[in-house]
């Protein structure tokens, strides 16, 4: 959905925040006599050894389980979590088989508490392993988003020179194309199947990931410990995964929650426009089948949509505490 | 005469940066869409229901469907360069006509759903940020977060649900009163009526956005030095908010919205299945389900310069408003 270039705005202000911090630093010396806040005069050295916070793990962790809102969001998540798991167990018959009376409103028979659709399929059921579904894709296209990701923008990033103008123009590419667009397209081609879709969304929404992971290694690969490290006579391989990439990993990380939402979302509005995997119930094929039904029974679009909201929003406030946690600059705006 | 000079270079560096770009995505798209299973002819054919094999080869080799993958990148080129996007042989026309009827319609909801989305994410951007860490700010974040989590075509069919199918305010569907031959301002009017739905289940999403991007920048606006003298001179807190620190703010949010016209699009495939919105996403869908690549390769082109053209005003706006743009 739309949604995929929604990350650039975690993107855009890891880039500012860059920005600011390389001023901070060349403000730093200034720090310890008055405090000038807006003073921006960097001389070329302190700009060119760019700070970037160094951010602390068990203060990140305090700040993060203090944070109610995104305590509520991982409580949320890990029901959901839980949910699909057990789906199997709780309805382990085929949620696509019809069970009962056709268009029970909820509540109207106890043995089917959220009612039945258009052909008797159980709500419920179809909610519970919809989870499944919308998890899996969630977390896979995330995974290999990332991966692809930070590949690709870690090499941009820590070579620079003509491998950096390459891959940038790829990044470009990529996010010149109206994402869903080129994700309908994608599913199309493929045929859709659960694999395909991940795949599809992996696709995606790699650039985001690689423009925020280049941006930090740009901005670390001048650090001393970096040029410390290259002095040691260390590998290309181990400065960029042992020395760089754990340092560039806080923006990163807030991102991939952000992902498994926007994920979520894609997975969603395919499948609602009948590109999903037309063997496996999910969250968009329950709404779109329930769309035909909207104006007599809008309970079948209503409630698999709120799962959609629920999970959505408690990532996003995952993704909202790990920001303030792991960026201290932007907790002090709070 | 400086102003004019900076936007004129800028102008230059974006388009110059704007080619390979746009060279990429055409070649990108065209060997894409060559690994689709099944192409048009195929569709055809088994739409017709008597098809002999004679009688596709026929078709393929009407429409060059039959050349060396190399020879039709090559006369898809050719075609662009004559200002041609190819001819649709499902529709029967060609697919720069078939665009071009298409167009309007996308454009406006896109135009209508971005001005909802700024207006309305700035005034609550500037609530949030006026009410920092308070409990408005808090209670509208949430809010914000909750529009920012909401998928576009569930919203869009609750929207339905309230407002067309209960209370019978608005349409459900459609772009104007069939039959009716009004003209002028009942036209607009009518028109409006059909809009404001799909529109706001569009915007809903960006305006979170917009609301977050305000806050924080004019969060961030608020401490500089200006923003003290302002409050200096006397000027009242809303002078200030409105005049200095909001202003100030701004040039994040035209960013963003220059980068998310590529995102409304996609947001307008949705949209407009669920409105059967005569426009250019409907049309993206249905040729992708009838395999009508050339269809479907001209929208990918146009929306991608249409991203472009948007990402070009926005560096010509700034570059024109902020003296410091052009320096680079």
């Amino acid at each position: 959905m739309s949604i995929a270039d929604a990350v650039n705005i975690r993107d855009r202000a890891a880039e500012r925040q860059a920005a600011a911090a390389q001023e901070a630093a060349a403000t730093g010396a200034a720090a310890d006599g008055p405090a000038w806040s807006n003073m921006k005069a960097p001389d070329a050295r302190s700009q060119q050894s760019a700070t970037v916070a160094i951010t602390n793990g068990r203060r990140a962790l305090t700040v993060f389980l203090t944070n109610p809102n995104a305590l509520f969001g991982a409580g949320f998540l890990a029901f959901v979590i839980l949910v699909a798991l057990a789906a199997p167990i709780l309805y382990p018959e085929d949620p696509l088989s019809m069970v009962a009376r056709p268009f029970l409103w909820p509540g109207q028979d106890p043995a089917y508490p959220l009612g039945t659709d258009g052909l008797g399929r159980d709500v419920l059921a179809g909610i519970l392993h919809g989870a499944r579904i919308s998890l899996f894709v969630g977390l896979f296209a995330t995974v290999l988003g990332l991966t692809f990701g930070v590949l690709v923008g870690a090499t941009a990033g820590y070579f620079g020179g003509w491998v950096d103008d390459v891959l940038v123009r790829l990044i470009e590419i990529f996010q010149t194309l109206p994402s869903f667009v080129l994700l309908v397209v994608l599913v199309a081609i493929a045929q859709p199947s659960a694999t395909t879709v991940t795949l599809a969304i992996a696709i995606i929404s790699w650039p985001t990931v690689a423009r925020l992971t280049r941006a930090e290694f740009r901005a670390i690969r001048e650090k001393d410990f970096v040029v410390a490290a290259r002095s040691l006579g260390y590998g290309h391989g181990r400065i960029i995964f042992h020395e760089i990439l754990p340092n560039a990993l806080p923006p990163i990380i807030v991102t991939s929650s952000v992902m498994v939402a926007t994920a979520i979302l894609m997975e969603s509005a395919l499948s609602f426009m009948g590109l999903g995997d037309p063997n496996v119930v999910s969250w968009g094929s329950m709404i779109g089948t329930g769309r035909e039904l909207v104006r007599t029974a809008w309970y079948l679009t209503a409630l698999p949509g709120l799962a959609i909201v629920f999970t959505v929003l408690a990532l996003n406030l995952i993704g909202d505490g790990l920001n303030d946690a792991l960026n201290p600059r932007f907790s002090q705006d709070r | 005469m400086a102003a004019l000079l900076r936007t004129v270079r800028t102008l230059r560096r974006t388009l110059l940066h704007a080619i390979p770009t746009l060279l990429g995505i055409i070649v990108l798209n065209f060997f894409l869409l060559q690994l689709a299973p099944g192409d048009a002819a195929d569709v055809m054919a088994g739409e017709a229901g008597s098809a002999t094999t004679e009688s596709v080869a026929a078709l393929r080799s009407r429409f060059g469907l039959d050349n060396p993958v190399l020879v039709q990148l090559g006369d898809y080129l050719n075609n662009l360069a004559h200002f041609s996007l190819g001819f649709s042989p499902r529709y029967g026309m060609p697919v720069a006509e078939l665009i071009g009827q298409r167009l309007p319609g996308t454009l406006t909801l896109m135009v209508s759903a971005l001005a909802i989305a700024i207006l309305l994410g700035i005034v609550l951007g500037a609530l949030m940020a006026a009410f920092a860490g308070r409990i408005p700010d808090r209670l509208l974040s949430i809010v914000s977060l909750l529009f920012y989590s909401i998928p576009s075509f569930w919203i869009g069919l609750m929207l339905i649900v309230l407002f067309s199918v209960k209370l019978g305010w608005l349409p459900s569907g459609g772009a104007g009163t069939i039959g009716s031959r009004l003209t002028g301002l009942p036209a607009l009017l009518d028109t409006a009526r059909y809009m404001v739905l799909p529109a706001t289940s569009l915007a809903l999403f960006y305006v979170a956005i917009y609301a977050r991007l305000t806050r924080a920048s004019m969060l961030e606006v608020k401490n500089q030095d200006f923003v003290r003298t302002a409050y200096a001179k006397g000027l009242t807190p809303f002078r200030v908010t409105s005049r200095h620190i909001l202003r100030n703010a701004l040039i994040p949010i035209t960013t963003m919205a220059g980068m998310h016209v590529g995102g409304m699009l996609g947001g307008a495939v949705v949209v407009e299945t669920v409105y059967s919105w005569p426009g250019l996403g409907r049309l993206a869908f249905e040729a992708v389900m009838a395999r009508d690549f050339t269809v479907l390769l001209g929208i990918l082109l146009l929306s991608s310069l249409l991203v472009i053209a948007a990402n070009a005003a926005v560096d010509l706006l700034h570059a024109w408003v902020d003296p410091r743009i052009g320096a680079r």
